[in-house]
């Protein structure tokens, strides 16, 4: 069966970025009323994909057939023009104007060159109704929910006349309920004739929605399941490119006397639960959870960047008061925080100064540094991590995502700390520092080192740690052990609270 | 290329241009006087630069300096304070001043500009109404006593040549400098020695001291690390259990101090404090030479040898003016025109740099 013919055609896509191959002769066929997903790790080349088909970005090679027309797709405009509509993770809408105004905004309906006001809101209350969303179009967004205003998103990308709707994870801020309605839009829109180019991590939805689903892998075309093939362990190798178990590293660990002891502690972003949980030495546990769902929040009140409003906190037995970060590294704990950039890292300095940061007071005397110290300290970091880089006087920007992550890592090994909180340790890495990433952790963990790490990707979770708490909506809905983990178990806490909690 | 080597090119380039057309540029009174310039506008320049290392900024320089030369000469001799009292009075009010700037910028979260701007208006304010903006002096009374801290020139560093330049317009012999006539003596003409000595005045010393610690504590020391380290960013050094408050309050009480030291120093050099007046754009000459020493006000970047080059600039370009016939009134838009284009091509080439390395790699 060869169905319709194909509404997009896309034939060796390659684009490179200095020192990458972000898409490397990549095909993609679309057919008219055809929900496809693009599943890849970070890094495998789905932004850039739906970047080059949006106008954002040219492609150094490779057509593009549209409607069996050869065509370029020069900017965002002529994509529009041609019916073609990028949804961004982030919403980007005016939170200060209503419904209408932001479906049509920067193309509103003129009469005389003044804005028509009857048919803005007319045309707009049509998109509204066919995107399932029952408020007026004069209502304000910033008084709509996170769910409704993904709903406003499409309909504001709809209004162009879109035929190919490229949504890029559009569930990722949602709760269960809105996303299931997102989900209800998008099989409708299929319905009407309208191809979705579906991008997602969540591959439980992807499952749910697709048609077909393409695998990138480091900027190449893996793999295509259709219909039946659709299946979370096929997507899963398809993505990582080897057996899964083989691919994180988890051993027995023998857990020792608790290290970190939270008791009752309320955070400033969640002043009303109480959270509560012990960490013992050796033990590897995770923090699984929808993004907002308070997990951040939760380590850095425990790293004292923002001060518990109540409840204690007790390191090795012995209430710690961690009101500044460098009370927690006093008391032996390392955050790799989740913004590598901004927090980890000091980009326009060298490896060298970056991995002795933390440890220059130790070494120093009557507070001067102590060179020689520095240098035998940052040498043996590189070489113990494996950072790839010509000299450890290299600027650490100049680094890619996972070098700089063994940097970060590097800093704090160098402190011998006793509990390790990482948070999305290995967001926008490659999948071999990925998985060295995980065998460190293992190794600390044999070492005694309390790891507690926060994760938004499912196979880390199930893959890496002993024991798993869940987070939904800034409180602990459950605990898992390591014989109780699943995806469905984890997703079920995550997102399982009723609606009506807090 | 390092920073330093070009402002020192720079500094030789404007001193070899300037001896060119105004040979009395060599003149030993003027070298002197030079130093002695130097000196006190490189303390405050030193004191900036490690608020400008933070990524801050100290508008109230120039303030601090006019209150403390207002209250000097008001507590020794109209209240009777002993000559120690005094001093250590307007260095801990300094001290004091810049603790307040450090609490308000950290533990309020004001931004440095708004704190320091305010703090010019409040200081300057202060010091007229204190001393009622009547100017006051020391007289002589400590001429013999601490004056000397300022005007004493303790030893002479000799210099080659300096004399043929400044008396003999390039010839051994002593000449009109205007018409190019040798000067006669008994009709025979004056040999002029090769070598010139140059008095070094005290307060250059002090410099030296006040650079080499500050040198030292940049470069040496933890704190200088976290100074620099914070400057780029402040978020990162703190999430690497820095301090980061107490770094950042201890660079502006190191501004506010120097300041007051120059203050001190300034107030005992001129003998005659105007408090209206007293300081006045101090501490634009202050951050233009931590600026043009390879400060960048994004924070994370300095180096003292470099400020205190640049200070030296700042100086011989206003004494270049003064020298070579240029209209003073002019003096503004020159120095400014300097600064420009030494930083503009420090930038150029910074960027030439960077996106060669980004291309290679």
């Amino acid at each position: 069966m060869t169905g319709p013919s194909p509404l997009l055609e896309a034939r060796g896509l390659s684009k490179r970025f200095p020192g990458v191959r972000a898409l490397d002769g990549v095909d993609l066929l679309i057919r008219p009323g055809e929900v496809v997903s693009v599943i890849g790790e970070n890094g495998a080349g789905k932004s850039t994909l739906m970047k080059i088909l949006a106008g954002v970005q040219a492609p150094d090679t490779g057509d593009l057939n549209w409607n069996g027309k050869l065509v370029r797709i020069g900017s965002v405009r002529e994509a529009l023009d041609l019916g073609i509509s990028l949804i961004h993770q982030e919403l980007n809408l005016a939170g200060n104007l209503d419904v209408a105004a932001n479906v049509f905004l920067g193309r509103e309906p003129t009469r005389l060159g003044w804005i028509d006001r009857k048919r803005l809101h007319r045309d707009a209350a049509a998109l509204v109704e066919r995107v399932g969303l029952d408020v007026p179009t004069t209502t304000r967004v910033d008084s709509l929910s996170t769910g409704r205003q993904q709903l406003v998103e499409i309909a504001k990308a709809l209004s162009v006349d879109a035929r190919l709707l490229i949504m890029d994870e559009p569930t990722s801020s949602l709760s269960t309920s809105e996303s299931e309605k997102l989900l209800e839009v998008v099989r409708e829109l299929r319905d009407q004739g309208v191809s979705v180019l579906y991008v997602s991590h969540r591959l439980g939805e992807v499952k749910a929605l697709s048609d077909r689903v393409v695998v990138l892998r480091d900027g190449a075309l893996v793999g295509e399941l259709v219909g039946d093939e659709i299946q979370h362990d096929a997507m899963v190798q398809g993505m990582v490119g080897r057996d899964v178990a083989r691919f994180y590293v988890r051993t027995p660990h023998e857990y020792g006397p608790p290290a970190l002891q939270v008791d009752r502690v309320r955070t400033a972003a969640f002043p009303a639960h109480e959270l509560s949980f012990t960490v013992r030495e050796g033990e590897v546990v995770g923090i699984a959870g929808l993004v907002g769902a308070g997990r951040t929040e939760l380590v850095e009140t425990l790293f004292g960047v923002s001060s518990p409003l109540s409840g204690t906190i007790r390191v090795h037995d012995r209430e710690a008061r961690m009101n500044r970060p460098s009370g927690a590294v006093a008391a032996g704990l390392a955050l790799v925080p989740e913004d590598r950039k901004a927090q980890g890292l000091i980009t326009d300095m060298t490896i060298r100064e970056n991995v002795s940061l933390a440890r220059l007071a130790e070494d120093a005397r009557f507070g001067v540094r102590n060179g020689r110290a520095e240098e035998d300290l940052s040498r043996s970091m590189v070489a113990r991590l494996g950072v790839k880089t010509p000299s450890d006087g290299e600027r650490v920007g100049n680094l890619s995502g996972g070098n700089q992550q063994k940097v970060v890592l590097g800093k704090w090994l160098a402190t011998g700390p006793r509990i390790l909180i990482l948070d999305e340790p290995t967001r926008g890495i490659d999948v071999g520092a990925k998985s060295e990433i995980y065998a460190l952790m293992d190794s600390l963990a044999k070492e005694g080192v309390a790891i507690l790490f926060v994760s938004s990707e499912m196979e880390e979770i199930l893959g890496v740690a002993d024991r798993v708490l869940v987070m939904h909506e800034g409180r602990i809905s459950g605990e898992l052990a390591c014989d109780q983990l699943s995806e469905e178990a984890v997703m079920r806490l995550a997102t399982s609270a009723p609606e009506s909690a807090a | 290329m390092k920073r330093e080597t070009g402002i020192l090119l720079l500094l030789i380039a404007v001193a070899v241009v300037t001896t060119a057309f105004a040979p009395v540029f060599c003149l030993e009174g003027n070298l002197t006087n030079l130093l002695q310039r130097t000196a006190l506008f490189g303390i405050l320049s030193i004191g900036v630069a490690f608020v400008i290392i933070t990524g801050g900024i100290d508008l109230s320089i120039g303030s601090v300096v006019g209150l403390v030369g207002a209250l000097m000469p008001l507590l020794l001799f109209e209240y009777g304070w002993t000559v120690g009292g005094t001093v250590w009075f307007v260095l801990g009010l300094s001290l004091a001043i810049g603790l307040l700037h450090g609490l308000l910028i950290t533990k309020v979260g004001m931004q440095p500009f708004v704190v320091t701007l305010c703090g010019l208006l409040i200081y300057r304010g202060l010091a007229r109404w204190l001393t009622d903006d009547a100017i006051r002096g020391f007289g002589s009374s400590l001429d013999d006593g601490l004056r000397q801290l300022a005007i004493s020139k303790p030893f002479s560093l000799p210099l080659p040549g300096i004399r043929w330049i400044s008396e003999g317009g390039w010839s051994s012999q002593k000449v009109n400098l205007e018409t190019g006539e040798p000067i006669l003596s008994d009709g025979q003409p004056i040999d002029l020695p090769f070598w010139g000595e140059v008095p070094i005045p005290l307060p250059f010393l002090l410099l030296l001291t006040v650079a080499v610690v500050a040198w030292v504590f940049l470069d040496r020391t933890i704190w200088g690390r976290y100074l620099l380290a914070l400057g780029r960013s402040e978020e990162a050094a703190r999430y690497s259990g820095i301090k980061t408050d107490r770094m950042i309050i201890t660079s502006y009480v190191i501004c506010s101090g120097l300041a007051g030291l120059g203050g001190v120093l300034f107030a005992l050099d001129v003998n005659l404090v105007q408090p209206a007046s007293h300081g006045n754009f101090y501490e634009l000459y202050a951050i233009a030479a931590a600026v043009l020493g390879g400060c960048s006000l994004r924070g994370g970047e300095g180096s003292i040898l470099g400020v205190v080059i640049g200070a030296a600039v700042m100086r011989v370009l206003y004494n270049a003016i003064n020298l070579t016939g240029i209209p003073t009134t002019l003096e503004f838009a020159i120095i400014g025109i300097v600064i420009l284009a030494g930083v503009g091509a420090d930038t150029v080439v910074k960027r030439v740099v960077a996106s060669r390395r980004r291309r290679a790699g």
